[in-house]
């Protein structure tokens, strides 16, 4: 007996996986791998947030079927988020895959989604390579590139002739790094230094030191989401504004996750990117105060956007499906997809997977008694990967 | 604690003495059911073959951890470097051996591991003969710390932070190839670890085991008698870190994947935990320890993604409270508590 349910269970598992993703299912399930603990537990937390919040607003029911959301913790290792994709692919049959809160996590999940015929939203990581190295890939976060440029343009037309760079040694810090630098000079500035900090457990004091030796007008930063404040905490200890130092950075820096908490020293500093909570538009003043609420006065930050806006992609591609979930058709549903988002407008583009989107340049400033990025200029349809 | 987890009382008889040895060997029937059930997990859980490849190299590493610490007494927080070199060796070699016939091979890339591992274990294993306890404990963290530190910054041998991509090592014996279910990746992962468990076996029921043991219990007066005690922790630390090696080898292969974390400090730490779990000593107390750490990991953290930590913390600390020498240290007491009053005749 208990053979033959066993025979039946990996029979049934290998003909799901060989040609039909359970096609007659009325439950659809996502399959979420985040991490919810670890260094990076907030992304997790913002994006898991995101992702119910879209479910609470728009029903969990599409095109006739049922949504349901599972959400696994990765801890933030690349084997786990491996494993546990094999495991929502072939135990739980997910009809999509999402999450992944750092490049390498992302990239560990590719061939499995390749080799499952799943398409898996990528919520978070940054890097630009990550959706050509899978067919499947699809993404609602942002590239590291699409961010910076608007950055080295702004500073380019903005009298700062001179910059050093910052960035965290790995994917997406050596993507900001390589963007910055490339439309920064060819706008006519000079890139004086390129320094990277560790990932793991950096230590910015010495790298901070030289950036100050080297006099430029400004000093370029990124680091992932979640670091921002023991960096800009170790910036202002080193009073590089009042050398004469302007600050500059991805909105990754001044995270609205952890922004409030980063002092008054931050007023003024400029950054660029795709989201920020204090977006003027009629569609994130909801989004923020349903968030809020939702979460007991969480404030939402870009990472909740990418998962609250990669549930609102896989709707509107089962929507199209006719709630069919076979992972090509899925997927093919997903490519062109446009619509306005609490960050603004943004498209899936159809050859490259990646997003579309408006990218803002920002100043923190105190509003209501609160930090927040104050977008003052909008770079409209930036392409997250060529 | 480390005296209660002792088996073997040495006897002054010599024929007694003849008689335990051999008896030490001997196949339980408890073992021989441990095995089987093992096994017995391709039939029973179809759907988490991945999960239990991942706790069989859990178990070698404390296997690992447990020759070292169990048997001969040395502290060690830092397996998890011969883990990490083990698993980028074998990494780099699937990466780069493709398709060059023999260095793709899985069974290969594992020696190859094992051996980076082995060489590295036993150049630093001089490094750890000095000193008491707490100085060990400081040097293999130290040696663990280098590698960790050495991988990050060799970007463009290891890949960084980003981790070794592209391993894709070709099918085991060029035969069986890695699979989406694990059903290659857990039977190749069982069969090293009972190969391996075996040879462990062996080692520690020898007489060079029962001096590693003496060393373990009184290394002065294991010094007095003669014994060469410098050359045999040498021998066996070089042996650990070629088991956690082949661990790693084998979490690169079948994960096909490398990053630093598996140099990390919380990688050593995890393991010298699961083996604490289990009972140190026993052979089976890391095995057990990592099925048991690493079930309630999953369990708990389909329950709960963001707390079961907490769950696995309070666990963790009710254990070693009420627990001492960890499950098979209870198991022991037990035993010898019902033999004693049983067998009172």
């Amino acid at each position: 007996m208990l053979r033959r349910q066993i025979l039946t269970g990996v029979g049934a598992a290998a003909l799901a996986l060989a040609a039909f993703p359970a096609l007659a299912q009325e439950t659809v399930k996502v399959g979420l791998i985040l991490p919810m603990t670890g260094p990076s537990a907030s992304t997790g937390r913002q994006i898991e947030a995101g992702a119910r919040l879209w479910i609470a607003q728009n029903g969990d029911t599409v095109a006739g079927k049922k949504i349901q959301l599972i959400i696994k913790d990765d801890t933030g290792a690349a084997d786990q988020s491996k494993r546990l994709a094999t495991e929502l692919v072939v135990n739980d049959k997910v009809a999509v895959l999402g999450g992944f809160g750092l490049t390498p996590l992302a990239l560990s999940v590719g061939p499995v989604a390749t080799q499952a015929k799943v398409p898996a939203v990528i919520m978070a990581a940054g890097t630009s390579t990550i959706v050509a190295s899978s067919p499947y890939f699809v993404r609602t976060s942002f590239t590291l590139p699409q961010n910076t440029a608007p950055m080295a343009q702004w500073s380019a037309a903005n009298n700062i002739k001179t910059v050093v760079t910052l960035v965290s040694d790995y994917g997406p810090g050596l993507d900001s790094e390589k963007a910055f630098k490339a439309e920064f000079e060819a706008k006519g500035g000079k890139v004086l230094e390129t320094l990277r900090a560790p990932l793991a457990n950096p230590e910015f004091a010495a790298f901070l030191q030289k950036a100050k030796d080297l006099k430029p007008d400004a000093l370029f930063l990124f680091v992932p989401s979640g670091q921002g404040a023991s960096l800009m905490k170790q910036v202002n200890e080193r009073e590089l504004a009042k050398a004469g130092i302007k600050i500059i950075g991805t909105g990754d820096v001044t995270d609205d996750d952890q922004l409030n908490g980063m002092g008054d020293a931050l007023i003024g500093m400029i950054t660029s990117h795709n989201y920020s909570a204090a977006h003027d538009s009629p569609e994130n003043k909801a989004y923020v105060s349903a968030f809020l609420k939702a979460t007991n006065n969480m404030r939402p930050n870009f990472m909740s956007v990418g998962g609250y806006d990669g549930m609102a992609l896989i709707y509107k591609a089962l929507e199209k499906t006719k709630g069919e979930t076979d992972g090509a058709k899925l997927l093919d549903a997903m490519k062109g997809v446009s619509w306005t988002s609490p960050r603004g407008p943004m498209s899936i583009d159809a050859t490259t997977r990646d997003i579309t989107q408006n990218v803002y340049i920002r100043e923190v400033k105190k509003v209501d008694g609160q930090l927040y990025n104050v977008e003052f200029a909008t770079i409209a349809n930036v392409k997250g990967s060529n | 604690m480390t005296d209660t987890t002792m088996t073997y009382q040495p006897s002054p008889e010599a024929v007694k003495a003849r008689a335990v040895l051999l008896g030490r060997s001997r196949w339980g029937f408890a073992e021989i059911a441990f095995w089987l059930l093992a096994a017995a997990c391709y039939w029973l859980f179809p759907t988490k073959l991945s999960l239990l490849s991942e706790i069989a190299i859990l178990g070698l590493v404390a296997l690992s951890i447990d020759l070292v610490l169990g048997y001969a007494g040395i502290v060690t927080l830092g397996q998890g470097a011969f883990f990490g070199i083990g698993a980028y060796a074998a990494g780099l070699a699937a990466k780069y051996g493709a398709g060059v016939a023999p260095w793709s091979d899985p069974v290969i890339g594992l020696f190859i591991g094992g051996g980076f591992a082995a060489l590295i274990g036993f150049a630093t294993s001089f490094l750890v003969l000095r000193g008491s306890d707490l100085t060990r404990l400081m040097v293999t963290l130290g040696v663990a710390l280098i590698v960790d530190e050495i991988v990050n910054q060799t970007k463009w041998l290891t890949g960084g932070s980003d981790g070794l991509q592209g391993v894709l090592p070709s099918p085991v014996l060029g035969i069986w190839e890695f699979d989406l279910f694990g059903k290659t990746a857990f039977v190749y992962s069982m069969v090293v670890l009972f190969i391996l468990f075996l040879v462990a076996r062996a080692i520690v029921k020898s007489p060079f085991g029962l001096s590693l043991q003496a060393i373990k219990g009184n290394p002065l007066r294991t010094r007095a008698i003669g014994m060469p005690v410098n050359g045999r922790l040498v021998a066996i630390y070089t042996i650990s870190s070629f088991y956690a090696g082949i661990a790693g080898a084998l979490a690169a292969q079948t994960t096909q994947f490398a990053s630093p974390d598996y140099v990390a400090f919380h990688r050593s730490a995890d393991a010298l935990l699961m083996l604490v779990f289990g009972g140190a000593g026993h052979l089976y107390g890391g095995l057990l320890g990592s099925i048991i750490f690493r079930t309630m990991q999953d369990v708990l953290g389909n329950i709960t993604p963001q707390y079961w930590q907490f769950w696995l913390g309070a666990t963790l600390v009710g254990l070693v409270l009420f627990v001492r020498g960890g499950i098979l240290g209870l198991l022991a007491n037990l035993r010898n508590r019902a033999t004693r009053n049983g067998g009172a005749k």
